[in-house]
């Protein structure tokens, strides 16, 4: 791997019981949020599958910094319909409830999980994420389900990211999120 | 048969046995709910109860043999990949058929198949508290190892297999300590009250407390107040144990409704 990166992929061709997206190629390196970009359906969320090992690797490499930290938000999170785990106990699981919270979700922490809304828990999701000791965060669909405000504040913690050091992968269909958020860009097509 | 009965020696230990287990059961059972996999309870049960079928047409060590049986079963399930209830409900069926048709070709098979749908606390002994107090040594050990994974795995499903651990270790850990719990309760209260103390008090918790530890804590309260009624009961009425658990946490259950949504 050439030094400094966190995250090499090569010509990487990926899918499941077929290819469904590549080749693609791009290097992830500390203190760099980078953007995932292309229309539903092309693939984004398979490439991120690939890197983790949970899509089949048909060909090209995927390579990881040894011993890189990793964190994943999904793009459908598990939420159950009785759930009385509270916003701090969820925080703690990753680790995120060391840091001070964004000011939206500090009110909602002694909430179970049930009780917020879908944006209040996708912005809670994230924040277990980026506010974990995580070297490599991979979002998929951050912003699924936010109203404006909370998408104001989850553009506002992944900049505060970029000063941690951290690498972080942004797959989004939304072109005016990554554009916001992300030093480079990577088009994404089937 | 009024309160004091209960110290009697004859009684004593059965009730400690079923004390335990109304420990243990809805600390497994709000997990196993965490996972959404609640029909694990009945198919472990089951699969132990075909375990103790077994024994008495061989004529070899119930309790063993059933323990046995509920392991592999929860080992099949854990090394095949199978997640959620599809797995158990197989398992279920598997366990039904094998216990019934060994049951109708044994002399005491079929006896013990009625014991294993009624439940036999007041026949359980010594060795079976020993056993539950080694199991309640276990889970009580590795809960604070185990519930923190257990819940990570659940909510950020990706995060074992992003770190470099496909198959991670607790949740084969896990599965077997549910069925060896599940195994020893299914010879001392029966099949279906096994299923109930898994399944009802933590049904009833997940609906009214806040925050995971209260929930399990909930759990257990609602558990020991379900079986201490039900075992009285049993005892001055002379009623089989297993149906008088089930009832009692049925009716506990009522309060669900009223709980602030």
């Amino acid at each position: 791997m050439i030094p400094g990166s966190l995250l090499e992929v090569n010509a990487l061709v990926a899918g499941y019981q077929d290819p469904v997206v590549g080749p693609v190629s791009f290097r992830l390196t500390r203190g760099e949020i980078l953007g995932l970009a292309g229309p539903n359906g092309s693939g984004k969320s398979t490439v991120l599958r690939a890197i983790i090992g949970r899509a089949r690797i048909f060909s090209g490499t995927v390579e990881r910094c040894q011993g890189v930290r990793t964190t994943v938000q999904s793009q459908q999170p598990v939420r159950l319909a009785e759930m009385p785990v509270t916003g701090r106990e969820f925080l703690r699981l990753t680790g995120a409830d060391r840091q001070p919270p964004p000011p939206p979700l500090a009110p909602l922490l002694e909430h179970r999980l049930d009780r917020l809304s879908g944006g209040q828990f996708q912005l809670l999701h994230v924040w277990a994420c980026l506010g974990s000791a995580a070297d490599l965060v991979l979002l998929d669909e951050p912003d699924n389900n936010m109203d404006p405000k909370a998408r104001a504040t989850l553009i506002e913690v992944l900049h505060e990211s970029r000063k941690e050091g951290r690498g972080v992968l942004v797959v989004s269909h939304e072109h005016d999120l990554v554009e916001a958020v992300c030093t480079r860009l990577v088009e994404v097509a089937p | 048969m009024t309160f004091p009965d209960v110290w009697d020696a004859m009684f004593l230990l059965p009730f400690l046995n079923g004390l335990l287990l109304a420990i243990l059961l809805p600390l497994v059972g709000a997990h196993v709910r965490l996972r959404e996999e609640w029909l694990a309870s009945l198919g472990l049960a089951q699969a132990a109860a075909a375990g103790v079928v077994l024994a008495a047409f061989w004529v070899g060590p119930v309790a063993l043999i059933a323990l046995a049986a509920a392991a592999l079963a929860a080992l099949a399930k854990s090394l095949l990949g199978h997640k959620g209830n599809e797995a158990y409900a197989l398992m279920l069926l598997v366990g039904w058929t094998v216990a019934l048709r060994l049951a109708a070709n044994s002399a005491h098979g079929e006896d013990l198949s009625r014991a294993l749908v009624q439940g036999q606390l007041y026949f359980t002994d010594a060795s079976h508290l020993q056993a539950l107090g080694a199991v309640a040594l276990v889970q009580f050990g590795l809960l604070p190892w185990l519930a923190p994974r257990l819940l990570l795995a659940r909510f950020f499903p990706d995060h074992f297999a992003a770190n470099g651990q496909q198959n991670p270790r607790h949740e084969l850990v896990f599965d077997v300590l549910v069925a060896i719990t599940l195994a020893l309760a299914a010879t001392a209260i029966g099949v279906m009250a096994a299923f109930a103390v898994v399944f009802l008090p933590p049904w009833i918790a997940f609906r009214f407390a806040r925050g995971w530890f209260r929930t399990i804590a909930l759990g257990i309260a609602i558990s020991v107040a379900g079986y201490l009624v039900a075992f009285l009961v049993a005892l001055r009425f002379d009623q089989p144990i297993g149906p008088v658990i089930v009832g009692v946490l049925l009716a506990l259950g009522l309060v669900r409704p009223f709980a602030q949504r």
